[in-house]
């Protein structure tokens, strides 16, 4: 296919807003009579609630409620079935207020409704409670040594030929690798902002992914009906998959609102960012890689252990790209799940992939070495051209591209391979690479687009945007694919009145409601040439009637393809049928891909200096190439994979969750003791795309973006590590401490 | 948080007769850790006074040395010509602490009443002798990746967070103080203190006691380096850090003054690394000797067990940096 449209790359359309504070967040809107919301918390992690005294809450000063298991007004989501009862406690669940049980700690145990957040906060720290402790376990390593993992579906052995071939092949490895929890701390905090209309009719400002998800999980538990509930998301301050779930500190203010009567707002701290809206599972992996001689890989075994809490069955596709972003006659996979006293893991950016990709990247460096192969000829040698676990066509993949993009950058052919070989002055150079692979898909989607009689278009769809630059790419795409300026354009979204969007995640956005967005102006461009097909504007004397496809569509007007001179603007159709707007509106089906499979893909090129004395690390550069079909935007995709690389840093470096086990509680649950990447950490990073539309996905060409960029980063980073020092180090983050 | 009484203090005096009535006060200035520490439940004062307006944010020149007022801002003594050409040490130092924003809000005497970042400390539920005495230590035999190997005792083992502090323990300096009996002068070594028996007194400040200032003597100094090894290039805390302070002339070290960071309840002193350098020529294989002559006493909790590998390197990377 070639280009359908035009490249030109809009400025963020909601740049203005966000860079001068006028974009309002979840927590930021105002209402008369507000009142405030703050959790109190369990400090034990595992037993019952005997007692709890809320009365020193009660009395202080602005309180207006305490609402704790014993008061919670039963809602009928609460009520449990014969079915749910059951259900083995994984797959039960967790609802807050509603029992007495302690599952982690940190746990909300009441919250507390006052006029100011002052003053609840100051409340809240006055609840006291008497529990029963129990004997609890949040450490993972006991868990494996000593628990049962997890049954079902889920986990079911995968074998493709012949398994753990990888044994009896020549050249042949075997590696543990591990990484910790790691946590998506977007700069903004969780909040929810709640204003109830009687008892059965709410509008609900909330930080969420998914606007049609939080509708539908209020409406099932406060047994509303859904136009009366509305969800409102204009803005999202980063997420990366914590803002899925409705978690329970939103139910706790639907709670809480409702009681009062009077608009509330409720916002997390940073320290319970850590444990109430999800994290990265630990995770151990073991890595059998087997080869020829020649390096033609033999066998692939990847043995994966994780965790996840003990009312919540947390699942992902930690073992999925090891199927097959190779080429490998026999691979095999296990993939096994530990509960823990501990809050639940949820998505986190490029889920499953990313901690999978850690793992197989590494081990396919090291047995790169084990062949004294380069590692990229390595890859090319067993370079998948169809999808082995699927047995179908891919539906494009340009990674082989990637790969020469990124390695043509980054100057590959300068490195010596040699292990500790590179140096510059006191530092240790080292150059690695690491590749990702993630699905791309296509769902369902309903855009509106609406023409006005001023020339002016609005598209509608209540998706989310939480950073990637959704409406800005539905712009630009709706721009090129009307003939109309982007500045005549808005987008309208945020809102669960509006037409159903989709979920923002999974790298699906861009497909699913591109292709939405696409249709609605192609059918609103035939509508239009529809409209003028008698209008004597193009009528020579051997045509008498216009097609569409005699036009073309530029900059506000349709233009006869063989005299551009005779041309109407859209605004003039509009105003002469008499319409105040032309409006179509698009359901899109989304794409099941019966006979293909569809990724994105990105490979990521490190160079790394390590100080030959202290271990300090510094990623001096890193390239990341991109697969990820037909780029609608190339500033937001941009920024994207920047972004997602940062966080490959702060994972293959810095990031690590510390629970001290003895009480189950994080040690490290703050901005000062959990590190993320900051500036002076982040070096310039080049993103190149290989910006080549996908045939089959959707109209538009594009596949997904934002998960790619980080998954198979931090075993670049680490590759790049081992060149420097010749230390393997199978345990990120990567400290100072583990190079001396 | 609990409410507050929260005044003005218009002169030293009237700032310590404010807290002289009301000993469960305490004074804010920068309130860069002050904060965090009251919205944690650590510290709850029942009355703040407000420092700001003492004039007490000159950096002035005497025969002697420089002093330094206790209200200047990390940033700005940083950056003073007159701190930047005599003591070359403590801007490196402040250049490695906290962040931008942070500087730009922290005071001189501010930073010398930082209090430990150890997570037991800050975490109202977990026993710690420093926050409550009597609850037992969380980080003797818990998460103490951060924590010292330099005088520590059973009741303690956090370590100081300051950059700027061990620096100035490096130069000798002097803190000024005045309480109701009137002013004194306190060594900047003897300032902090360690945990001992009693770790909830991070300093030998005496009740009512503000911090005016700190004069640090002209020195000979002609090599000075500060190291700093931490978890990310900026904003963060000391794994280890040293400084070095040296006189050398014709090739041998006449002066030596060094202290780390990251190691201990306090700056700690290197001095029988220095008596060790004090007269020997420049030679890595005394600066070898030095780093562990350096390491004696030296104790490891668990996590925190690399840094009795890594202080020695980087005690000897600071001396040879400092030369280079």
């Amino acid at each position: 296919m070639d280009k359908i449209i035009e490249q030109t790359d809009i400025d963020r359309v909601d740049g203005i807003q966000k860079v001068t504070g006028t974009a309002k967040y979840s927590a930021e809107y105002d209402f008369p009579g507000m009142v405030y919301g703050v959790l109190a918390t369990s400090n034990i992690t595992k037993g019952i609630i005997n007692a709890i005294d809320t009365k020193a809450a009660e009395n202080a000063p602005g309180v207006l409620a305490v609402i704790t298991h014993l008061n919670c007004p039963e809602l009928p989501g609460y009520k449990s079935t014969p079915e749910q009862d059951k259900l083995v406690p994984t797959k039960k669940g967790y609802k807050v207020f509603a029992d007495n049980i302690i599952r982690f700690n940190g746990q909300p145990i009441a919250i507390v409704v006052a006029d100011t957040f002052e003053r609840a906060t100051h409340a809240a720290s006055l609840i006291k409670a008497n529990y029963t402790k129990e004997k609890h376990n949040t450490d993972f390593d006991e868990a494996i040594k000593s628990g049962t993992p997890l049954e079902g579906n889920n986990f079911k052995e995968y074998v493709r030929g012949e398994a753990n071939a990888w044994i009896n092949a020549p050249v042949k490895i075997e590696a543990e690798y591990t990484m910790p929890i790691e946590v998506h701390l977007p700069m903004e905090i969780h909040g929810i902002t709640v204003v109830w209309d009687g008892e059965d009719k709410v509008t609900l400002y909330e930080k969420t992914q998914s606007l049609s998800g939080t509708q539908r999980n209020i409406v099932r538990t406060f047994g509303l009906k859904e136009e009366n509930v509305r969800i409102i998301t204009q803005f999202i301050g980063g997420a990366f998959g914590s803002a899925f779930n409705t978690w329970p500190h939103s139910m706790a203010a639907l709670i809480a609102g409702r009681k009062v009567g009077k608009p509330i707002k409720l916002m997390l701290t940073r320290n319970q960012m850590f444990n109430l809206v999800g994290y990265r599972p630990e995770a151990k992996q073991k890595l059998g890689l087997g080869a020829s001689a020649d390096g033609k890989l033999m066998g692939i075994t990847h043995e994966a252990i994780a965790m996840t809490a003990s009312y919540n069955e947390f699942t992902e596709g930690i073992v999925n790209g090891s199927r097959s972003l190779y080429e490998c006659p026999n691979v095999n996979t296990t993939y096994k799940v530990f509960p823990l006293d501990l809050s639940q893991p949820t998505w986190m950016r490029g889920p499953g992939e990313t901690t999978g990709a850690f793992a197989l990247e590494s081990a396919m460096d090291e047995l790169a070495y084990a062949l004294k192969m380069d590692p990229i000829e390595f890859r090319l040698k067993n370079y998948a051209e169809t999808d082995l676990e699927r047995k179908k066509p891919y539906s494009s993949k340009y990674l082989k591209e990637c790969y020469e993009l990124g390695a043509e950058k980054i100057n590959w052919k300068e490195r010596n391979p040699e292990p500790r070989s590179m140096k510059e002055g006191d530092w240790l150079i080292g150059y690695g690479t690491g590749s990702g692979i993630f699905s791309a898909w296509r769902g369902a989607a309903k855009a509106v687009a609406k023409l006005l009689p001023d020339g002016t278009m609005i598209l509608q769809s209540g998706v989310t945007d939480m950073g990637p630059g959704t409406a800005t790419a539905m712009t630009n795409l709706a721009a090129e694919t009307m003939g109309l300026s982007h500045t005549k354009i808005s987008f309208e979204m945020g809102d669960t009145n509006l037409p159903p969007g989709p979920m923002q995640g999974g790298s699906g956005t861009t497909s699913t409601l591109g292709t939405a967005v696409f249709a609605a102006c192609e059918n609103m461009k035939k509508k239009l040439a529809a409209m003028i097909k008698d209008n004597a504007v193009f009528h020579t004397e051997i045509v008498h009637e216009v097609k569409v496809e005699d036009l073309v569509f530029e900059n506000g007007y349709m233009m006869l393809k063989t005299d551009k001179t005779k041309k109407i603007s859209y605004a003039e159709v509009i105003k002469s049928a008499g319409l105040s707007e032309l409006e179509i509106s698009e359901d899109s089906k989304g794409n099941p891909m019966l006979n293909h499979s569809a990724f994105s893909y990105a490979v990521h090129f490190v160079k790394v200096k390590v100080h030959s004395k202290t271990g300090v690390i510094k990623i001096d550069r890193a390239v990341s190439a991109v697969d990820a079909g037909k780029i609608i935007n190339n500033k937001t995709a941009e920024s994207q994979i920047i972004g997602a690389v940062v966080g490959g840093i702060g994972m293959s470096l810095m990031e690590e969750g510390v629970i001290d086990h003895r009480y189950g509680r994080w040690v490290n649950n703050n901005f000062a003791d959990y590190h993320v990447a900051v500036n002076a950490d982040v070096p310039n990073i080049e993103v190149l795309f290989v910006d080549k539309p996908d045939p089959v996905l959707n109209p538009i060409g594009a596949k997904g973006m934002g998960e790619v960029g980080i998954v198979g980063f931090a075993a670049a980073v680490t590759n790049a590590i081992f060149h420097a020092t010749g230390k393997r180090i199978r345990e990120i983050p990567v400290t100072a401490d583990k190079l001396i | 948080m609990i409410n507050f009484e929260y005044i003005r203090a218009s002169s030293v005096k009237a700032a310590v007769d404010a807290l002289a009535k009301n000993p469960t006060g305490g004074f804010i200035a920068g309130g860069t850790n002050l904060i965090d520490l009251m919205k944690r439940g650590v510290t709850v004062p029942t009355r703040l006074i407000d420092i700001n307006n003492l004039p007490l944010k000159e950096i002035e020149e005497s025969k002697t040395g420089i002093s330094i007022g206790a209200l200047a801002i990390n940033s700005e003594v940083a950056e003073n010509e007159l701190i930047k050409n005599n003591f070359p040490l403590l801007s490196m130092a402040f250049a490695a602490g906290a962040s931008p924003q942070l500087r730009n809000m922290a005071t001189v005497g501010g930073n010398m009443m930082q209090r430990t970042r150890c997570t037991y400390f800050y975490d109202t539920t977990m026993p710690c002798n420093k926050r409550q005495p009597g609850t037992g230590c969380g980080a003797l035999n818990g998460y103490n990746r951060m924590h010292a190997i330099f005088g520590t005792s059973e009741k303690c083992i956090a370590v100081h967070p300051s950059d700027m502090c061990v620096a100035l323990a490096a130069l000798n300096a002097t803190v000024e103080v005045s309480g109701i009996k009137g002013e004194r002068k306190i060594l900047f070594t003897d300032f902090h203190r360690l945990p001992g028996e009693t770790p909830d007194k991070d300093n030998t400040l005496q009740k009512g006691e503000i911090i005016t200032g700190v004069t640090i003597p002209f020195n000979s100094f002609n090599k000075n380096y500060y190291l700093k090894i931490r978890d990310r290039a900026s904003y963060a805390f000391a794994l280890i850090s040293v400084a070095v302070a040296l006189e050398i002339k014709d090739g041998i070290i006449k002066k030596a003054s060094l202290a780390m960071g990251g190691v201990a309840h306090k700056p700690w002193r290197l001095t029988d690394a220095e008596k060790y350098l004090i007269g020997r020529p420049v030679d890595p294989g005394h600066f070898q000797k030095a780093a562990y002559l350096a390491m004696k006493g030296a104790k490891g909790y668990g996590q925190n067990n690399f840094k009795l590998k890594m202080v020695p390197i980087a005690i000897n990377e600071a001396l040879t940096k400092a030369i280079a």
